[in-house]
Formats: C-alpha cells, structure tokens, sequence
C-alpha cells in the first residue's frame, strides 16, 4: 500500500492523478481462512483490523451481502461520545472515543474526527436530575464531562432559544472531546488497512448457511459458495436475529428502523453537536454546510430501510421550538437503517452456544461511536477464544440472569 | 404510511393514531417458571424478516387493543383481529399461506 501524504499528492499532481492504486482488493474468496467475519461495516472491518493488528491474526476474510459501509454505517448521524452512564458501557464507548483521536494517523486515512464538543441538554427536572447522576459517574469513570449552565449553552450555541415555553434549557451535560466523524471514511480507512494486512473483502456475497460439526462452527455456504473457517465473527447490525438463526441460536434482538435526514447546505451557524432527549432530536452541522438531524425509531419491527413518514414531521417540529432559525430550511435528503435493539438497549459482544461462532450485536441506535472499541474487544474474544475486560458484561447470557447493563432509562432513545 | 383497520369500530387508522405493542400471542411465565422460560418471555422475541403478529392499540380512537398480521419485509398488512383472539383466525392464516407459500405457521 502507497502511503497517502502530501509529497503523495504531489507526486500525483505531476501526473493527473491517473496513479493512486485501489484502496482494497477485490479477491475471489478462498476454499477457507482462519477467520471470517460476516458483515463488512465499521465493526466487522474493525474487528477485522485488530485482529491483525494486535493479534496477527491475518488469514481473515470479511464477507459482505452488500457493499462495504453500505448498511449502519453509512446511515447514522456520525456522533462520537462516550457520556454514559453505567461503568462497562462508558467503558468500550470511552475506549472508541479515545481510538477516534488517534485513527486518521493510525490507519493513515482521514476519518475527519472532529471533537467540536457535545451537549445534551436538560429540558425537564427530571433529565437534569439523570444528567447530574451522569457527570458525577463520568467523573469516576475518567470519562471528562460537565455540567454546565444555560448561559454557557447559549455562549455555545448562539442559534439556540433556551427559554422555552415548553421545554426551556435548564443546562447541559457537556462532552467537550465530543464530537463527529466522516462516517464512510471510517469503513473505507478500516477496509484500506485490512487489505494491506492480505484480508479478503468479499463484497456482493450473502451468507446463506452456517455450517458446523459437533457443535463446533466449520463455514458458511454463501452465495459464492462454500468457505471454511475455525472461527465465525458474525457482525451483521439488523439481520443479526437471521444469522443466528442459521447458527442455530436465538438472540434478545428486535429490527426496527432509525431515520435521520439532512437540511440543505447553509452557511455555518452551529460548530457543536446537540442533542434533545426529551423531545427526541438531536443535530449537527456537517462541513458542507447541511443540518445533520436524527430521531427517535420506530415502535415496530421493520426490515425496509425505510422509517415511518410522520417521524420526519414529529423531529423536526419538536427541534424547531429548540432552534427557531431551521424553520424555514428545506430538507434535502432522508434516509432509513434497520437497528437490532436488546432488551436493556445495550450491546451484545459475546461467546454463542456454537462452538467457536461469536457474535457482535445489538448496538442499536448508537452503533457508529463504539466502531474501534467495538472492533477491539470483539478481536480480542475472537483471538483467545474468552471475553476481555472491555467485553464480559456485554455477553449475552445476561438476560438470562438479570444483570443487565441497562442504558435504556440512563441514556433515553438518542443512544 | 402503516394503515391498520381496527378490529371494534371499524376506523381505517393509520399509525399516529395507533400505539404499537409489538409480538402478539406471547405466552406468559411468572412465578415458578424455569428460568429459560421466563428469561424467553421477557427477552427473546420472534424477530420475522416475513410475517409477523403484533399487538396494536388504537390509542386515538376506541382505545381498544387489537392484534395485526403484517409482513415486516415488505410493510404489506394482511389482516387484524380482535386481542381475545388465542391464535391468528383460520381465514387469515389461509389468506397469508396464499401469499406467503413458504411460511411455516405463526407458532
């Protein structure tokens, strides 16, 4: 792999950039691999990238039904934060946050990680209560928050009315390495990397079958074919629930959509990221200049990729009372993606009850900001076979004996 | 948009009307259940891409719950029926088999 830099763009400049090689190759699979990993989004290729780099472990295929990047990843709000609540989630969130820092130089690929701040305001007693209780873990997690006044909001965010009537600012909880990314250069710098590492991605091959022998996991029939492997990664957001079916074992997932929708582009007016619990909104500005808005999902299991048409209507009117200059902005473009949601709303990182077949799930509406420490606690059970710190809690025989890890009631639905 | 009929009056409603309560016909365990019953009943859902049977409320009208089939892959609606119902009605059963030649039952 060429490195990209400045005397690289130079160089190509001579030469009308006819010269810049591909990114990743595109390999036919083969017979088998040490590893696969099922789904090439940011946690497969992620997971795929630790396992080689901190692992070694380079005879990995990541196998995509799609295109790379093409399912969660390339349909979020591209947040980064790690303000939560209970330990072991500020714990992989906060460990994503801090790879974030680094990933450009690491994968030598501009992620655009941007830490302009976040904040999530406090608009009922009852959220600034539960936002007091969040600094005062974050402070013991190590997690830097703080709460902060309505006249700071204000001095953060001049766009914004905090007087209510109905939901007036009562202060924020604020994240100030908080921030964005550019979401598909994550999936595409993960990918880059893991290409040079000698992984295959095999994209437009759909995983029908999961094949194993006494009780231990020996491949997947796919639609180019049989591949074997020793060990299964399955990584696959909304269609969790059917590969595990094809496992063989059931998952405490449910599909349902998440929308998100972009303004047109307007000059900039907001350099933080806000989020609105209570009236279920949040909203960013990207660098184009375009309002980056998401909701709340939808109440029923939904596989279309396609979210219900009044939620646009029911975000957008309640962000307006919020922030009275969008009212008149025209939305340019509104997407959909299907979330897999766990009883406590927390993720799945876990050992399955087939042998050598583990499986990454349940990330639901929040997916995106836990990419690099998703992938690294899921490379780690994947390389030793037995969950790491980072992992453990998140193992999926927890609902079975009650210890639940439960971000549904700290983190409310903009998760 | 989801449009669901509702069972008691009769109102073609569509889903800002109606508070969706997700898997229908979900058997109950409590007290003195194993707990892989109970922990199934609590967490494990059927989670269909394809047909699924699910509890609605007509929150904005008659405020009645109601149970709908519905397939989640394609947002089609087959039929809904009234809550007191133990099992989807023959008629819908059928009416989904014709559609849907592979689909293995509702249990």
């Amino acid at each position: 792999m060429k490195r990209y830099s400045v005397f690289a763009i130079a160089k190509q400049a001579l030469n009308y950039h006819l010269g810049w090689e591909r990114a990743w190759a595109a390999p036919a699979p083969k017979k088998a691999y040490d590893v696969i990993i099922v789904g090439a989004g940011g946690h497969g290729l992620a997971t795929a990238y630790y396992l080689g780099k901190n692992f070694g472990i380079t005879n990995v295929a990541i196998i995509e039904k799609g295109w790379l990047g093409g399912g969660n990843t390339g349909r979020n709000t591209t947040i980064i934060r790690s303000n939560y609540l209970q330990d072991p989630s500020a714990a992989i969130y906060e460990k994503a946050r801090s790879l974030y820092e680094t990933m450009s130089q690491d994968l030598n690929y501009n992620v655009m990680f941007s830490p302009r701040g976040l904040l999530m305001l406090g608009q009922t007693h009852h959220e600034v209560r539960g936002y007091l209780r969040t600094v005062h873990a974050n402070n013991m997690q190590g997690v830097a928050t703080e709460w902060i006044s309505p006249k700071r909001v204000k001095e953060l965010v001049p766009i914004i009315n905090i007087d209510g009537p109905r939901y007036p600012i009562l202060g924020a909880l604020y994240q100030a390495r908080g921030g964005t990314a550019r979401h598909d250069a994550v999936a595409w710098g993960y990918a880059r990397a893991c290409s040079d590492m000698g992984m295959d991605i095999i994209q437009q091959c759909e995983v029908k079958g999961v094949t194993s022998e006494a009780g231990v996991v020996t491949g997947v029939e796919s639609t180019k074919g049989f591949i074997g492997c020793k060990k299964l990664g399955v990584v696959v957001a909304g269609h969790s629930g059917q590969v595990a079916e094809m496992a063989g074992f059931r998952l405490p997932v449910e599909a349902v959509a998440l929308q998100a929708m972009v303004s047109e582009p307007i000059k900039p007016c907001m350099d933080v990221v806000v989020m609105a619990n209570t009236v279920h909104g949040y909203m960013s500005q990207s660098d184009k200049g375009e309002m980056v808005i998401g909701g709340g999902t939808d109440g029923f299991n939904n596989f279309t990729q396609r979210g219900s048409f009044h939620h646009i209507e029911e975000t957008l009117r309640a962000l307006i009372e919020t922030f009275p200059m969008i009212s008149r902005l025209k939305m340019l473009r509104q997407w959909g993606g299907i979330v897999d949601m766990t009883g406590d709303r927390s993720p799945i990182i876990s050992k399955t009850p087939l042998g050598n077949c583990f499986i990454n799930c349940g990330w639901g509406t929040g997916g995106f900001k836990a990419i690099p420490g998703s992938g690294w606690a899921m490379a780690e059970l994947m390389a030793k076979g037995e969950p790491g710190a980072l992992a453990e809690a998140f193992n999926m025989w927890r609902f079975k004996e009650g210890q639940f890890i439960d971000e549904s009631v700290a983190a409310g639905v903009a998760h | 948009m989801l449009i669901l009929e509702c069972p008691y009056c009769g109102v073609k409603a569509e889903e800002t009307e109606l508070t969706p309560g997700y898997e229908a016909h979900l058997k109950r365990f409590g007290p003195g259940s194993s707990d892989t019953e109970f922990e199934d009943y609590m967490f494990a859902r059927k989670n269909p891409k394809g047909v699924h049977f699910e509890r609605w409320r007509h929150v904005y009208g008659c405020g009645k719950w109601f149970l709908a089939a519905r397939d989640t892959n394609t947002l089609e609606v087959f039929g809904t029926y009234p809550a007191q119902s133990s099992a989807p009605p023959a008629d819908l059963q059928d009416k989904i088999k014709a559609k849907r030649p592979d689909w293995k039952g509702y249990k």
